[in-house]
């Protein structure tokens, strides 16, 4: 009988995994990916969307398109993991048995955490979040506009930046920028939670005119009086208020015990393996791991989650190590973008910002359906900064 | 002079910036007025945002304390 591994989660992580591990083990290996929606989203595409830049259609793709032939899906929301037993239960009844069970469950946000958040801001975390601003953006005609994370962490750590830098960009090609105070709201010390990336980008918000409140965590927000006030003590007022909603751990993960106390999983930074679970891997924004939750950083990671369970079902020592390694573009508006390339061992030394890796975002928004989820990205494309990079 | 107990001890070392910060952020959105949390952080980026961050945010940072690979904060909520 072939081995069994169940993979949670259709998105870049649990897709990519699932499609490596058939290439590798074909009929040896029984691959099932258990997604409750069965539709695969391009998270990256909804900053685009609330700007106006991108309609929904080519956000979303049926996750069977995706998957190698010999990988199965259920589309189906898992409710509980016996980690012992070697199942997962899902919600309309039955169980998957699992040799080997991989986490790419994401993070779930939870706005109701912060009052006055639904009511009275927006967000671009979700395509329908996106869709509504961009609505709002629409009959926007000046005024104050706040942006800032709502917790911390969040998913794709640029995204709040971007959007701040694009909206003044939006503002000033609709003529309203002059009628309009932009202020970015940073829980921590400067704009960024990486500090040769802040470095970057808080001079190109001087120059753009665009305010910085730093150590402003926001607690509450009251729609009727149009302000927010922090954790801090501090209230400042908004004629529209875009906050990354807070976020948390899938529930199945919570529900069965898995995780630490945000619902996140706790991940050996290298082996990519539940540190108290050896049949269990996570990647992606399900982990505890200190990295960007993005995208890019399960793409990095699922070719070694696919290895290592490769070789651990051929009954050989797995290999394969994750080092930490991400890579994110920042749009920094007017048509240009910056690159943030690192690892565990290397912060990112960040481009000037220029049209080109304005147009290689573009491109791999393009060419993601048809690249990254089959593999055909190899995850060693481009160094750090071998410049910087220390002796082996 | 009477001893500050702590009431709560949060292990942030190995955590890379801003993670001992949040850490403390966290417990301190939980917690009670007059709660004594202490943060270990391996982090040199702490030595100067937990002390900016407290008094931003107007509590009192008892004491800090360099230990071997890692400083202690002790910090009272005060409001």
């Amino acid at each position: 009988m072939p081995a069994q591994v169940v993979v949670l989660g259709g998105g870049v992580g649990g897709t990519l995994t699932a499609n490596l591990l058939a290439r590798q083990l074909g009929r040896n290996l029984h691959v099932t990916v258990v997604d409750p929606t069965g539709m695969h989203v391009y998270q990256p595409g909804f900053l685009y969307a609330a700007l106006g830049k991108a309609n929904g259609r080519w956000l979303a793709r049926d996750e069977r398109t995706l998957l190698h032939r010999q990988v199965d899906l259920a589309v189906e929301a898992a409710t509980r993991i016996d980690p012992d037993k070697g199942t997962v239960q899902l919600a309309h009844g039955g169980s998957l048995p699992f040799d080997y069970l991989v986490l790419a469950t994401g993070a779930r946000l939870i706005p109701d955490e912060i009052p006055g958040l639904v009511a009275g801001a927006h967000e671009f975390y979700s395509l329908q979040g996106a869709l509504r601003l961009r609505e709002a953006l629409r009959g926007f005609r000046g005024g104050r506009v706040l942006v800032g994370v709502a917790g911390i962490p969040y998913k794709c750590p640029p995204a709040p930046v971007e959007f701040t830098l694009m909206v003044d960009q939006y503002l000033r090609r609709r003529g309203l920028r002059d009628k309009s105070q932009v202020t970015l709201l940073s829980p921590l010390s400067r704009a960024f939670t990486i500090e040769s990336a802040s470095k970057l980008i808080q001079p190109i918000l001087t120059k753009r005119g665009i305010g910085l409140e730093t150590f402003f965590n926001v607690e509450e927000v009251d729609p009727s009086a149009g302000t927010v006030r922090s954790l801090e003590g501090e209230a400042a007022a908004y004629d529209l208020l875009v906050l990354v909603p807070p976020h948390r751990g899938q529930a199945v993960i919570e529900t069965s015990r898995l995780g630490d106390a945000g619902g996140w999983v706790p991940t050996d930074r290298h082996t990519l393996a539940h540190r108290d679970h050896e049949r269990i891997f996570a990647l992606g924004d399900a982990t505890d791991l200190p990295l960007s939750k993005s995208g890019s950083t399960a793409h990095f990671e699922a070719p070694v989650v696919a290895s290592r369970i490769a070789s651990l079902l051929r009954g050989t020592a797995p290999k394969a190590n994750y080092g930490g390694r991400v890579m994110c573009f920042l749009e920094t508006g007017d048509g240009r973008a910056t690159a943030l390339r690192f690892d565990y061992e290397h912060p990112p030394v960040p481009p000037t910002p220029s049209r080109f890796w304005h147009a290689a975002k573009w491109a791999f928004n393009r060419l993601y359906w048809d690249t990254v989820p089959q593999g055909r990205i190899p995850e060693r494309d481009l160094p750090v900064h071998d410049a910087k990079r220390r002796p082996a | 002079m009477t001893e500050i107990a702590t009431d709560q001890v949060i292990d942030a070392r190995g955590m890379a910036c801003p993670g001992p910060l949040m850490s403390l952020i966290g417990a301190i959105r939980q917690s009670q007025v007059g709660t004594v949390i202490e943060v270990w952080s391996s982090d040199q980026g702490s030595a100067t945002d937990i002390p900016a961050w407290v008094a931003k945010a107007h509590h009192d940072l008892i004491e800090v304390v360099e230990e071997d690979g890692f400083t202690r904060f002790r910090v009272r909520k005060a409001r």
